[in-house]
């Protein structure tokens, strides 16, 4: 291996600087120790250690010996890159020293919070000190590409977070394109009927923003269609979009639902659990999601109307529609945007309520979920808006289950946030329409923010009774007349320490929030990470909520994590003003990691140039050796490895900085 | 595979029945099983509640027993009585899944001049005559189907939980999909896995009683002639106490309460002493179906 031309000329003046970070390295660490340590290493003229190194004096220490002691290389021993690399070479910069002669040794993550003895503690920290001393003493001076950004944005889903996120954007005369999956935008929030703890109704407060969204001329509405590939980086995303074949003129219909009155598929066993009411009605092959949808065009079920599954059927609804918006061959279609940041938005699922077959849910008809209650309890829901059992009957008493697969081992961990609320907004509404007797059983009541407390007393004040306690079982056996016919909730009371057996006429489960199914490939299409459970990993969790570790790529909403609709309507502003402020900008700083060629090594044997992902490698046919082309380069440092004379060198990662952080974590001592 | 029959206590003792209906029953299906030779105790609950090192010990040897016999071919040691089979199938998961007790227990079958591989699989009837035998074998026997007859199939608690191998841990279905096999009806019931009071009705008989109780009410009020049980102290439980139930709770309940083999045996017209029915203190026949 060829090592690139070493020692630079001027002579290496090194300052290294090992931050305390109050007690979280400085209680594990010898920090003294290892700043003496640093002090003997070649090439480093001062050492020092200081409780916070990222605060404004630690800053202005590091700046001022830049000045006084003439340094030309910084080593700071702190927390991960990933927090402060950004702030240090920002320091070096103003100081008047290149950024890229800054190196970051992580002796937080890496050791204090993750070793338990304190000499390996310090054995480790002054090993990597060491390797970052010799690796800084390679670095160049390097100047940071600038490159435009793309002022578009994309939102990635229609419910209310994309729905928030899209109508500031679009506000701020940014152009956004919104992609939801369904057909049509509006989400979870669409098919509650109230909202907690003020019982504002759903759909006045969100139908103005979906039609806002709809009329919006700054806004690209593609529903029913899905993001399939991302590729670019911060500032210059290329999207493809597919849009799915709806068969349906989007441009011609109406909503006027002809079509759907003159569907053929008129018998109920011919027709489909209606996806909007839960399952609790049925639609048919054509169908408007809901009365409100938007945009308000109908959809063909591909995989329930006849003409498109046996290419037979009388086709009453082509004969239906006056504006003939109906077309069978309609085909999927790709769209290709430009964008400079995407928000992502795709919601959650509710936890499948039959994973828990003691709750009874799908075995005993009158056991229900909370969204199944919000559609019941909606005027235009299935029931017209009364609370009645399957036979048609008047419940006269209602158990609500808290922490429906939330709290528990065997399925989720994590608390839901919002089922407490949801589940005191379902008390209180069955308690209004039908003055049944309700039953909240509950872990914990979580009734945290603004107003909630307030709800929770209001709806004791008006009779539900609370019993504290995790559901053992809904059944139907009978203990004593009283029971016969009835669902039994058995439940250990824990505040009497009493087993106690209580029976209704009709059980809701408060299911809690969980990942969407798709969460891993959503992470994989956009390069993002998520947690082991699938909720989406924030950049922070503290102070980086929207962000996520890739640049221009924001959450909103509960894809990040179960929140209710205040929460997420927050965190969709947020991640609106944080796409804002990057495409606002106009450029972002690219590192200059790029790749080069080293022509005096070079043979032209092109070993690179079909490996390069991004085609940014050419052959100069006159000189006979490889060119890359920086604009095209991304710095994966496939050539770099694959060249076999190592004339591929890479920018902030050349042999020669890899193995002197080698030989420093090996032979420091 | 082999097929090697664990009887344990009961299968001796009170529960004799289920040991001479349940080999009737497979002999009638041209299924060989033997018995495993100088079998023991499996320690039941008891002891493992006392003791769990020293309760593993003894159940593991008669897995190490069943290994020798079959000379390391595969082998399946059916135990019939519900906590026999979890007692083994215990012993055997914590051997595998924990290295310390495997070792502790590997060592005090050397003292026996005994070793165990882990290689016998512990089985329920249930699960051999669904999945080794099957409906359709089975169904073929069948010479007087129970037309009629309404069963509640009663599983027990500890043979799907904790581990459900065959069967669903809350709703299980063998042994009705045999009970419908044979020609009887099984009925709709919550209660299949519920506790029948176990060893309660021995000491704190108040407790052990009601929970007996709960699950016969039930039974005859979902409109069962008869309970089929694949346990012997669900059965002794549940058919043995129906006098003292009758006179605590003031309810006339009277319910014949059989070993599955027996309610197969019947279907295939053996006779009444092969499957010890003669040993039933309400009589099967009681049923309407079977008189």
């Amino acid at each position: 291996m060829i090592m690139e031309p070493s020692a630079p000329t001027e002579e290496t003046r090194i300052g290294v600087y090992i931050c305390h970070c109050g007690a979280n390295i400085a209680a594990k660490v010898d920090v003294e120790t290892t700043r003496d340590f640093a002090a003997t290493l070649p090439g480093v003229i001062v050492a020092r250690d200081y409780k916070f190194a990222c605060s404004d004096p630690g800053q202005e220490m590091i700046q001022q010996d830049i000045g006084e002691l003439n340094l030309n290389r910084v080593v700071v021993a702190s927390c991960s890159p990933l927090l402060h690399e950004k702030t240090f070479r920002n320091a070096c910069a103003a100081a008047g020293l290149s950024p890229f002669c800054f190196q970051m040794a992580n002796i937080r993550e890496h050791v204090s919070w993750v070793t338990a003895d304190p000499e390996l503690a310090l054995e480790k920290a002054k090993s990597l000190v060491a390797a970052a001393v010799r690796r800084v003493a390679r670095a160049r001076a390097l100047t940071p590409k600038q490159v435009p950004v793309h002022p578009d944005v994309l939102v990635v889903g229609g419910g209310i977070a994309g729905i928030h996120a899209a109508l500031i954007l679009a506000n701020a005369g940014k152009k956004v394109y919104l992609v939801e999956r369904r057909p049509t935008i509006g989400g979870h929030m669409a098919q509650f009927d109230k909202t907690f703890p003020t019982m504002d109704c759903a759909a006045c407060i969100l139908t103005p923003k979906m039609s806002d969204v709809k009329s919006h001329p700054n806004i690209t509405m593609w529903t029913y269609s899905e993001v399939e590939e991302v590729a670019g980086f911060t500032g210059n995303f290329k999207v493809k979009v597919r849009r799915k074949a709806r068969y349906i003129k989007e441009d011609l219909c109406v909503g006027c639902n002809d079509c759907v009155e003159a569907c053929v598929l008129k018998k109920e066993k011919t027709q489909v659990p209606d996806e909007f009411n839960v399952g609790l009605s049925k639609r048919k092959a054509i169908y408007m999601p809901f009365p409100q949808a938007t945009p308000a065009c109908v959809v063909i079920d591909p995989k329930q109307c006849l003409q498109l599954m046996k290419g037979k059927c009388a086709q009453a609804c082509v004969e239906a529609c006056e504006r003939a918006a109906i077309d069978f061959d309609q085909e999927d279609e790709i769209l290709d945007v430009d964008v400079g940041a995407i928000i992502i938005a795709t919601g959650y699922q509710p936890f499948n309520a039959r994973k828990i077959p003691e709750y009874g849910y799908g075995r005993f008809d009158n056991v229900y979920t909370t969204l199944e209650i919000e559609r019941l309890v909606n005027a235009s829901g299935p029931t017209g808006g009364e609370i009645i059992l399957r036979d048609g009957s008047v419940p006269k008493s209602v158990g609500i289950i808290h922490c429906v697969g939330s709290r528990d081992r065997r399925f989720n961990p994590w608390c839901s946030n919002v089922c407490c609320m949801g589940a005191l907004k379902a008390a209180h509404l069955v308690k209004e329409r039908t003055g049944a007797e309700v039953f909240n059983f509950y872990v914990d009541m979580r009734t945290a923010f603004k107003g909630y407390e307030e709800f929770y007393d209001q709806v004791l004040a008006e009779g539900v009774q609370f019993i504290r306690g995790r559901v053992a079982e809904v059944t139907d056996w009978a203990m004593t007349p009283a029971e016969q016919g009835k669902l039994v909730i058995r439940v250990e009371d824990t505040l009497i320490g009493v087993a106690r057996r209580i029976p209704v006429d009709m059980v809701v489960l408060a299911v809690g929030l969980e990942p969407q199914p798709d969460s891993g490939s959503v992470t994989r299409t956009f390069n993002i990470s998520c947690s082991p459970e699938g909720f989406f990993l924030e950049r922070h969790p503290k102070l980086g909520p929207v962000s996520t570790f890739t640049d221009g790529v924001f959450l909103a909403g509960a894809c990040q994590g179960p929140k209710d609709i205040p929460e997420t309507v927050a965190q969709a502003g947020a991640a609106a003003a944080e796409a804002l402020c990057l495409v606002d900008r106009g450029f972002v700083d690219i590192e200059p990691n790029t790749a080069w060629i080293e022509e005096e090594f070079c043979s032209g044997c092109k070993t690179c140039i079909p490996l390069c992902p991004f085609h940014a490698i050419e052959r100069d046919e006159e000189k006979g050796v490889a060119v890359i082309n920086e604009a095209l380069c991304k710095g994966c440092g496939t050539c770099v490895a694959a060249c076999p004379s190592g004339a591929a060198r890479q920018n902030l990662f050349t042999d020669e900085q890899i193995y002197e952080e080698i030989e420093g974590v090996l032979s420091y001592a | 595979m082999r097929y090697l029959y664990y009887p344990g206590c009961s299968l001796k003792g009170t529960g004799r029945a289920y040991e001479e209906s349940l080999l009737s029953v497979f002999e009638e299906l041209r299924f060989p099983v033997e018995e495993l030779g100088d079998w023991n105790c499996c320690g039941a609950t008891a002891y493992m509640s006392v003791d769990e090192m020293k309760a593993f010990a003894l159940a593991a040897r008669n897995l190490a027993l069943a290994e020798q016999a079959v000379q390391r071919e595969p082998v399946s040691l059916i135990a019939p009585c519900n906590a026999c089979y979890l007692v083994l199938a215990k012993v055997q998961r914590s051997m595998a899944q924990y290295p310390h007790i495997g070792r502790a227990i590997a060592d005090a079958l050397v003292e026996a001049g005994l070793s165990y591989h882990g290689d016998v699989h512990v089985r329920h009837p249930l699960d051999v005559m669904i999945n080794d035998i099957g409906l359709d074998i089975i169904a073929k026997h069948i010479s007087r189907p129970l037309t009629g007859l309404k069963v509640a199939c009663y599983y027990g608690c500890q043979v799907v939980r904790p581990f459900a191998t065959f069967d669903d841990q809350y709703i299980p279905t063998s042994m009705d999909q045999l009970m419908e096999c044979v020609g009887a009806t099984p009925v709709d019931w919550p209660l299949k896995t519920r506790c029948c009071g176990s060893s309660l009705t021995g000491t704190i008989q108040e407790a052990g009683l009601r929970l007996s109780y709960i699950i016969l009410k039930e039974a005859r009020d979902r409109g069962a002639d008869a309970v089929a049980t694949c346990c012997p102290l669900c059965q002794f439980n549940l058919e043995c106490y129906q006098r003292r139930m009758r006179r605590a709770f003031d309810d006339d309940i009277d319910i014949p309460v059989a070993y599955f083999p027996q309610f197969m045996g019947k279907a295939m017209g053996l006779e009444d002493h092969r499957l010890g029915l003669q040993r039933l203190f309400v009589p099967l026949t009681s049923a309407p179906a079977l008189v």
